[in-house]
């Protein structure tokens, strides 16, 4: 379980390149130096940008790209490049994501490693290409049909979503698991001074991958079982994987929360609003500082419930009707009281609207803490 | 009277299992085409020396236990997506010989969308397309295939093209586009049809080796079971009905030097 560290301010200045970048260009070209190999997409708002990087960069680095027919081909291609054991990336946005649903399933059930991108936008159905946080449930548990669960890292900065690419094809290697990276259409529209520091994690050795069976026996990417005792032998194993990456894989953020006695639990571009936020309420002689999951599956449970100790209350902020408030739920166990502000549709919760919530919050906990 | 024994020092072989097919009974149906065509694929890629070079692609369907008989490297496809798990073998195992075995119900019905466009793409793959116009594992429901007329568990009254539709003739439809270097449609209705077959799979093996494009080979088989016949019915059946709907032959072949005007 990591905090994350700020970055160090005597760092040297000189070394930093700084450019402003959009955020699904700055993914991509995080990808590009994280060493993958292969990219498929299909256009969607608002992610296309992301598939026009990749279709200009990965050409000239020599590495595959394929705008495919459909999400449903580009997931697809994934599932097979990734099979042979090299690094790939796919990206879309909700709809789009509904579709890669059934590959996303087959690549847990067969253990293929892969960094699967969503920049989410309004839902449901065709929704509004506004941002939105509707498919945290869809992602956090599982994605597709079956019974498993992918790790999900959710960057609230396009800094931190560069970091976050690298630490998503490590993730996705070491337990050889398809890896959500949750954005929305802010991270991916907006853009950002960030800095040019990448990371290309080292490769593993990937027994299990396809090569052509010369001089070994053949190998099988699979997820059929037909035999119960077997599949239900192969789920325990992917339980145990999921085991180990709770143990190790846990990250948050905790801003603000040394002296505070109500935390606004919030990710993503919702995070970010609920700074704002938490600057006008201390303005005004609140204590209040922010929980900020990074993976949301595996959820920081044990971390909040610490928290619990301290604060007296809880402000769930998403842009969704509520759906990371069932793992807060879930993580306190009644511990303090939980209240919850979202917006949906594409809209994005203003900062007012946040305070007036604590307001509420504060009062429903005791009044103003003295 | 004496008798005279005869031993060969040196048997000759007359007929030997390839190598690349697994020593092992199949769990297909008794009189099923898919081991006959399990059984060229592993001559022709023996032949080729292609076995240890092979990325192979599994559909669903009976045919996902190809795995289990052929003795290749293999990925599992979600249903009808085996030409783009192909693309993405493809696009980055540039020495790699990918192969795709698929039915007419992954095929013709749930990929159509995958397959037009692998072909349209003139991805670097051979396609095994094995139509017994039948969705076999699920127990005999119609496909995209199914003749007109034919009874299934799905259309117990047989097929009404005015609710079903006609078959689709699917080499036909992707022999248009111009990134399908050869297209050709064999059966298993008998030994010459089964060698002329044989031919086929080489020829779109060689394609694939030469970068001419996409190649596929259909392969009319039979399905006793789901057709609800003994197998040696099923090939007559195979042989007078379905043969003349599906016309077996080269139906195209786009590496062959253009003629002359």
């Amino acid at each position: 379980m990591t905090a994350v560290a700020e970055r160090p301010a005597d760092a040297p200045f000189a070394r930093r390149t700084r450019v402003l970048r959009k955020g699904n260009e700055a993914i991509a070209e995080a990808a590009i130096r994280a060493g993958c190999d292969a990219y498929f997409g299909y256009p969607i708002t608002p992610q296309a940008e992301l598939l026009e990087w990749m279709a200009r960069r990965m050409p000239q680095e020599g590495r595959a790209f394929v705008q495919a027919e459909s999400e449903l081909g580009a997931i697809n291609m994934g599932l097979g490049a990734a099979a042979c054991g090299k690094r790939v990336l796919v990206s879309s946005s909700s709809p789009g994501m509904s579709l890669m649903a059934e590959a996303m399933s087959y690549m847990a059930g067969s253990e293929v490693p892969i960094v699967v991108v969503n920049v989410m936008r309004g839902g449901p159905g065709l929704g509004s290409i506004g941002p939105g946080q509707g498919d945290y449930w869809q992602a956090t548990r599982g994605h597709g049909h079956g019974d498993y669960r992918l790790p999900v890292l959710a960057p609230s900065s396009i800094g931190e979503a560069m970091d976050l690419v690298a630490a998503s094809f490590e993730i996705a290697e070491r337990y050889r698991t398809p890896v959500i990276l949750l954005a929305d259409g802010i991270l991916g529209q907006a853009m950002e001074p960030v800095e040019e520091t990448y990371r290309t994690p080292p490769r593993l050795a990937a027994d299990w991958a396809l090569t052509g069976a010369d001089g070994r026996p053949p190998r099988v990417v699979k997820s059929l079982h037909l035999k119960p005792e077997a599949l239900e032998q192969h789920n325990r194993h992917l339980r145990a994987k999921e085991a180990a990456i709770r143990d190790a894989e846990v990250r948050w953020a905790g801003e603000r929360l040394d002296d505070a006695d109500l935390a606004i639990v919030a990710y993503g571009t919702a995070a970010r609003v609920a700074r704002t936020a938490i600057a006008r309420a201390r303005e005004s002689g609140m204590r209040v500082g922010l929980f900020r999951p990074i993976t949301l599956w595996p959820f920081p449970d044990a971390e909040l419930r610490h928290l619990a100790t301290q604060v007296r209350g809880f402000l769930v902020l998403e842009m969704s009707a509520g759906q990371m408030l069932d793992d807060v739920r879930l993580a306190l166990e009644g511990a303090r009281p939980i209240a919850f502000h979202g917006r949906t549709g594409g809209m994005v919760p203003m900062p007012g609207e946040v305070v007036a919530a604590l307001h509420r919050l504060e009062n429903r906990t005791g009044g103003p803490a003295r | 009277m004496t008798v005279e024994t005869r031993v060969d020092d040196q048997p000759r072989v007359l007929y030997a299992p390839p190598e690349l097919l697994a020593d092992r009974s199949t769990t297909y149906c008794p009189g099923c085409g898919h081991g006959v065509v399990h059984r060229l694929v592993a001559e022709v890629l023996g032949e080729l020396g292609l076995g240890p070079r092979t990325i192979a692609v599994a559909p669903v369907g009976c045919s996902v236990f190809a795995y289990d008989f052929l003795e290749l490297d293999f990925v599992e496809a979600p249903h009808g997506r085996a030409p783009a798990v192909a693309t993405g073998i493809r696009r980055v195992m540039p020495d790699a010989f990918v192969l795709t075995y698929q039915g007419d119900g992954d095929l013709a019905a749930i990929g159509t969308g995958e397959i037009v466009h692998a072909a349209a793409r003139g991805e670097a793959i051979t396609a095994v397309f094995v139509n017994n116009g039948i969705y076999g594992m699920t127990g005999g429901q119609m496909a995209p295939t199914t003749l007109v007329g034919q009874r299934t568990t799905s259309c117990p009254n047989g097929r009404d093209p005015a609710f079903a539709g006609a078959p689709i003739p699917m080499t036909e439809m992707l022999a248009v586009l111009p990134g399908v270097a050869y297209a050709a449609r064999g059966s298993v209705v008998d030994a010459s049809s089964i060698g002329r077959t044989k031919q086929y799979l080489k020829k779109a093996c060689q394609v694939q080796l030469d970068r001419a494009g996409f190649a596929i080979v259909e392969v009319l088989s039979n399905c006793p079971i789901g057709w609800g016949m003994t197998p040696v019915e099923s090939i007559e059946h195979l042989r007078d009905a379905v043969a003349p709907v599906y016309p077996p032959g080269v139906i195209v072949d786009r590496t062959a030097p253009a003629r002359g005007g």
